[in-house]
């Protein structure tokens, strides 16, 4: 029953990996460099925008609220099965978020938060969603933007 | 010999205050084991509890009949050759999906239900979740209720629940979770609002009062692996069949609550 607490990768990731990069849907996905526990550059090249990013978060859609709860006052129905989002900037350097968003996985491999800019390794993917990250570049730097604002 | 020795030797380890870990880490031990009823709230428990209130009662009531009516080239009804289901019936939905012989292989109940009707009435298969198919399964099921779910043991289907464990154990779609990981590891949490659960079967066929009728186990599991952005199974495919069988054997020793109602 118990989940063991997260090992925050520090040494095997602490030299700069290359992601390759694959097909999603016609669309490559971006390549990015893992840097210790982070991904230290935008994903598109340039900073996102936060009030767009918390419209990604609430929005059930994209699944963050069905685990997490956060200061989402308007939203009733926030899951209980990871942290709950407030102070996550305190917490955590904008590369280190990008890390999490991008693929948890890296981070804790027995993590259930889903990889959201990631199309390999997956299986018996349903066709609509088949080849597609969760998240587009620019979704993921806009809610990196909105977490890093998140400060208790 | 074996055996016998190691109930001794975990007799005295439990003795000890020593508790072994299951086999697997993450498989809930049976004495943990909780229907999805302990999760409802109050209102949805008495609906259920009381026929008069429980939607699903109906699904019994026309299975009845069902039962009754004579169908197929034999011009046969349920009842010419099984009789009073009270009898007959009482026992079967627990020890479901089956082994059958000619198949060489599982059927559920719904799938039995229409091997008679191929087999002993010459008549066509009911549908998939469709109302006829779902009140006589229902119907049958309710016989069982309050009894303990008891897997068919036949040796040949132990390779069928070995795969439904695997399938269940496996990370699949774009959001890459196993059953497990909900169902084994986070079965006291809440996806959104809704209570996880230890994702048990023992109340199918159920009134979910999110579908606002009555439903199989599969269109249950179907729920779940599209959730998770997984290509899904079409009804009757033997993968969820096998999913259907490791979670009664997952349930064993828990009572048949059909027809249950569910959130
Ligand atoms: C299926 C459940 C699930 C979903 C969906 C999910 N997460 Fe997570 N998330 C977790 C878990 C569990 C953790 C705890 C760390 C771990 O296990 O990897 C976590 C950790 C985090 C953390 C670090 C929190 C901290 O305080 O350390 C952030 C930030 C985060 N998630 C953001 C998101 C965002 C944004 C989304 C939506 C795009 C999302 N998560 C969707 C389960 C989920
Ligand atoms: C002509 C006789 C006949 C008719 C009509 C008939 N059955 Fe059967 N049924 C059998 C026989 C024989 C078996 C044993 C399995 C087999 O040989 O197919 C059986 C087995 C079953 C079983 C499994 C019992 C167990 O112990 O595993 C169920 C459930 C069942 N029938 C339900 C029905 C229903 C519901 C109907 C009406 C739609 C029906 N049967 C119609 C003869 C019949
Ligand atoms: C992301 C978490 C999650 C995953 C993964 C998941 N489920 Fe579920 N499951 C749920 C939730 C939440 C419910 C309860 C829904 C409700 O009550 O609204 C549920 C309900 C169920 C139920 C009904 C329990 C009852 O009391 O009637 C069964 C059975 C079930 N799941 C089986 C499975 C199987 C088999 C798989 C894998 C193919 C699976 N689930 C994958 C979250 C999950």
């Amino acid at each position: 029953m118990a989940r063991s607490a997260i090992p925050v990768v520090g040494g095997c990731f602490a030299l700069a990996l290359l992601a390759l990069p694959r097909l999603a849907g016609g669309e490559e996905l971006k390549s990015y460099s893992v840097t210790g526990d982070a991904i230290v550059e935008s994903l598109t090249g340039e900073a996102g925008d936060a009030a767009r990013g918390r419209k990604l978060v609430v929005d059930r859609a994209n699944t963050c609220i069905l685990c997490h709860s956060g200061p989402f006052p308007e939203d009733k129905f926030q899951g209980d099965l990871a942290p709950n989002l407030s102070g996550v900037g305190n917490r955590w350097s904008v590369g280190q978020l990008r890390l999490r968003l991008v693929d948890a996985s890296r981070l804790n491999p027995g993590t259930i938060m889903p990889s959201y800019y990631r199309v390999d390794g997956l299986d018996r993917v349903a066709k609509a969603w088949s080849g597609k990250p969760i998240l587009s570049a620019r979704q993921i730097e806009d809610i990196v933007a909105y977490l890093a604002t998140l400060r208790d | 010999m074996k055996v016998v020795a190691a109930i001794v030797l975990s007799s005295l380890l439990i003795a000890a205050g020593i508790v072994l870990r299951p086999l697997i880490a993450t498989e809930i031990p049976a004495s943990e084991r909780r229907s999805g009823y302990t999760f409802m709230s109050p209102d949805t428990k008495a609906m259920q509890d009381d026929d008069t209130t429980n939607p699903g009662m109906l699904g019994v009531i026309e299975g009845e009949a069902l039962w009754n009516r004579k169908g197929g080239s034999a011009d046969k009804s349920c009842a010419d050759c099984h009789h009073d289901a009270k009898v007959s019936m009482k026992g079967v939905a627990a020890r479901y999906p089956s082994y059958d012989k000619v198949l060489g292989g599982p059927v559920n109940l719904e799938q039995r239900i229409n091997l008679c009707r191929a087999r002993h009435q010459q008549a066509d298969p009911l549908p998939y979740e469709k109302h006829d198919l779902l009140a006589l399964t229902t119907y049958v099921a309710e016989q069982s209720r309050g009894m303990p779910i008891t897997p068919d043991p036949t040796p040949e289907l132990q390779p069928f629940v070995a795969k439904g464990r695997d399938l269940f154990m496996h990370r699949q779609g774009q959001l890459n979770l196993a059953c497990t990981n909900c169902h084994d590891d986070n079965w006291d949490k809440h996806l959104a609002s809704s209570a996880v659960t230890q994702g048990m079967p023992n109340g199918y066929p159920i009134y979910r009062l999110d579908w606002q009728s009555l439903g199989s186990l599969q269109r249950r599991l179907r729920n779940c692996i599209t959730g998770v952005r997984a290509q899904n199974y079409d009804y009757g495919a033997p993968e969820l069949v096998e999913l259907e069988l490791y979670l009664m054997s997952r349930a064993r020793g828990m009572p048949l609550e059909t027809p249950a109602v569910r959130p």
